[in-house]
């Protein structure tokens, strides 16, 4: 059991359930601290980067795609055509983050993701473990029937009805961002525009503080940027200091939106009120440990990835420009865009899985307890089932048979919410600008899980 | 041949012919039927081809398995009648059998 939730069940079972969840995550952070101390806590990974050797120059057994170098230093196509083509289930023996199988082509990554009861999601879907202490309990990383209820109670939220209440005023909010951008200059769009739109919906969904907004793209920069389980470059003390805020600001805004309910005013359509007119879920600040995990569960799902799309539809309109002419054209083909757009970057480059049983797979003999890391962002450059599918074309044929988003009974939650907001930026866009012409290589993460861009400097001609 | 209609949710009607074998969401694809995304391609992995099929006509439909339930149940607009479409086969004895398209697909 985690160190976390033993704080918490203690607190529980000594009837102490007023102890806030804050100094729960500070109760664990002080035994971590000593544990750091007596070097008793398993050892911290430090990754430094070193220039990629060509694959061709590797045997397959070297092959390692679990380096979280490999798509910053974009080696990460040749690597995976290489496994595709030659060893599409591979298994590499000894990596930084231990053993594991990697499943590459389109047809397989569907077979595992598909079978949750030979594949268990539990107990985390990264490559590593979460940091020891910080072990949050999440439905992403849970097998049913576990995960059929945790999902059903929050999926309203994300449900396409409660997303048109949202639409007008996330369009407001692109509208607005987009209106104050400097033109004519170089800007970075990541800061200015990605992370600042995905603040402003993950503020909108929770009905967070406004101005606090930045906070929530913080937290889940520093979670998923964790060295141990993705390959990142955040640091143990502050993944604890911001676990804290985390769960002070959100037991917070449960107790501000429960007042509200019990002074009889009417409640929003935000996962909190939503949680909290539903008898199943109106008592989960109760059970810490699941409010947390579904809290978390949202603003690390809902931010990167989304972010990440933003900027990388504009890379790829610069990379593809007869694509974006083809765009200014017929804006009808936006909500084609979009999901092309998604395929092409795969904001997220996996999902692993332990197996359950022994399962033969293309030729390989999976054994059971072997994790098995299901690569979306391979699958989605399979040359089986995807024409030209290094290409970037807006207008593809059955654009939307992507492995993005994952498929079977993880599959992405916030799918439509993404696809919405991505729509509604790209339409705003074209209504202003004429040009947003990337200038200098973007900057690209430190990871083997989020593909996305740390900063992009574009000029915007406005139109004429 | 016979026909099937689909009735989308804004009351619209469309029908398609009978293909033996083939499934219920490649009909749908094949006439142009809105509504129906098929994600996965009839892998019965994403839940959008969701359809809601006429009470009358559910026996003729075949049995549904445990995944396609599964499937089913991560949708909030799912009834009691609710399949999906790629794991219907179609068969002259559907002749005239109603699905309804849910007001979305999730
Ligand atoms: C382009 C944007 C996004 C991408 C590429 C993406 C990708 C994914 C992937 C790959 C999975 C796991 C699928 C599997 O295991 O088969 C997933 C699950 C999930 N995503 Fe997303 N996501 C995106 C946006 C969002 C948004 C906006 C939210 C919510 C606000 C969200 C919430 C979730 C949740 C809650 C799950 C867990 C579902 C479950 O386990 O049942 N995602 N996402
Ligand atoms: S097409 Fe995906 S479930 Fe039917």
């Amino acid at each position: 059991m985690s160190m976390l939730s033993k704080f918490i069940e203690k607190g529980i079972e000594t009837g102490t359930r007023m102890v806030p969840l804050e100094y729960q995550v500070k109760g664990s952070h002080v035994v971590q601290s000593v544990k750091q101390r007596l070097s008793l806590h398993r050892p911290i990974p430090v990754f430094v980067e070193k220039p990629i050797p060509d694959v061709a120059t590797l045997s397959i057994d070297e092959i390692d795609v679990s380096n979280p170098f490999l798509y910053r230093q974009d080696k990460w196509e040749s690597y995976f055509k290489r496994l595709r083509d030659e060893c599409p289930v591979h298994y590499q023996k000894q990596s930084p983050f231990g053993p594991f199988w990697s499943v590459t082509r389109f047809e397989d990554i569907l077979f595992v993701d598909k079978n949750h009861d030979l594949f268990s999601a539990e107990p985390i879907i990264s490559l590593g473990p979460q940091p020891e202490g910080l072990e949050i309990e999440t439905f992403i990383a849970m097998d049913p029937p576990k995960h059929d209820v945790q999902r059903a109670a929050v999926q309203g939220v994300v449900a396409p009805k409660n997303l048109k209440q949202m639409e007008d005023l996330i369009r407001a909010r692109t509208a607005d961002v987009l209106d104050h951008l400097p033109v004519n200059q170089p800007i970075d769009w990541v800061s200015h525009v990605s992370i600042e739109l995905t603040a402003r919906m993950l503020a909108t969904l929770f009905d967070f503080p406004y101005e606090q907004r930045r906070k929530l793209a913080h937290w889940s920069d520093v979670a998923a940027g964790s060295p141990e389980t993705f390959g990142g470059t955040s640091d143990t003390h502050e993944a604890f200091t911001t676990a804290a805020e985390a769960a002070r600001l959100m037991s917070q805004l449960w107790r501000e939106k429960a007042a509200k309910k019990a002074t009889g005013e009417e409640l929003g359509f935000d996962l909190i009120s939503l949680l909290l007119s539903n008898d199943d879920t109106k008592d989960m600040i109760n059970r810490p440990m699941e409010f947390m995990g579904n809290m978390v569960l949202l603003i690390i799902g809902g931010n990167d990835t989304t972010r990440n799309s933003m900027s990388g539809g504009v890379l790829a309109l610069n990379q593809f420009p007869e694509e974006f002419t083809k765009l200014k054209n017929n804006p009808a083909l936006i909500p084609s865009m979009v999901s092309e757009i998604i395929r092409w970057q795969t904001p997220l480059a996996y999902m692993r899985r332990v197996a359950k049983q022994d399962v033969e797979l293309n030729g390989q003999t999976i054994r059971k307890g072997d994790k098995v890391v299901m690569w979306y962002a391979s699958g989605n450059r399979d040359e089986r089932n995807i024409d030209n599918p290094d290409q970037f074309i807006i207008d593809r044929k059955n654009v939307r048979n992507h492995l993005s988003f994952g498929f079977g009974i993880h599959r992405c939650m916030g799918n439509r919410l993404a696809e919405m907001q991505l729509r509604i930026l790209w339409e705003e866009i074209l209504q202003r600008f004429d040009n947003i012409e990337v200038i200098g290589e973007p900057k690209r993460n430190q990871s083997n899980f989020v593909r996305g861009y740390t900063e992009m400097m574009v000029s915007i001609t406005p139109k004429a | 041949m016979g026909n099937i209609r689909f009735i989308e949710h804004d009351g619209t009607e469309h029908t398609a012919e009978i293909e033996e074998g083939k499934s219920l969401m490649q009909a749908a694809l094949d006439n142009a039927v809105p509504g129906i995304d098929a994600d996965c391609g009839g892998s019965c992995a994403c839940g959008t081809c969701h359809v809601i099929v006429d009470r009358r006509w559910l026996d003729k439909t075949g049995a549904i398995s445990s995944i396609e339930e599964q499937m089913l149940d991560l949708t909030p607009e799912k009834e009691e009648t609710s399949r999906l479409a790629c794991q219907i086969t179609l068969s002259e004895a559907m002749d005239g059998m109603v699905v309804r398209l849910p007001e979305f697909q999730m």
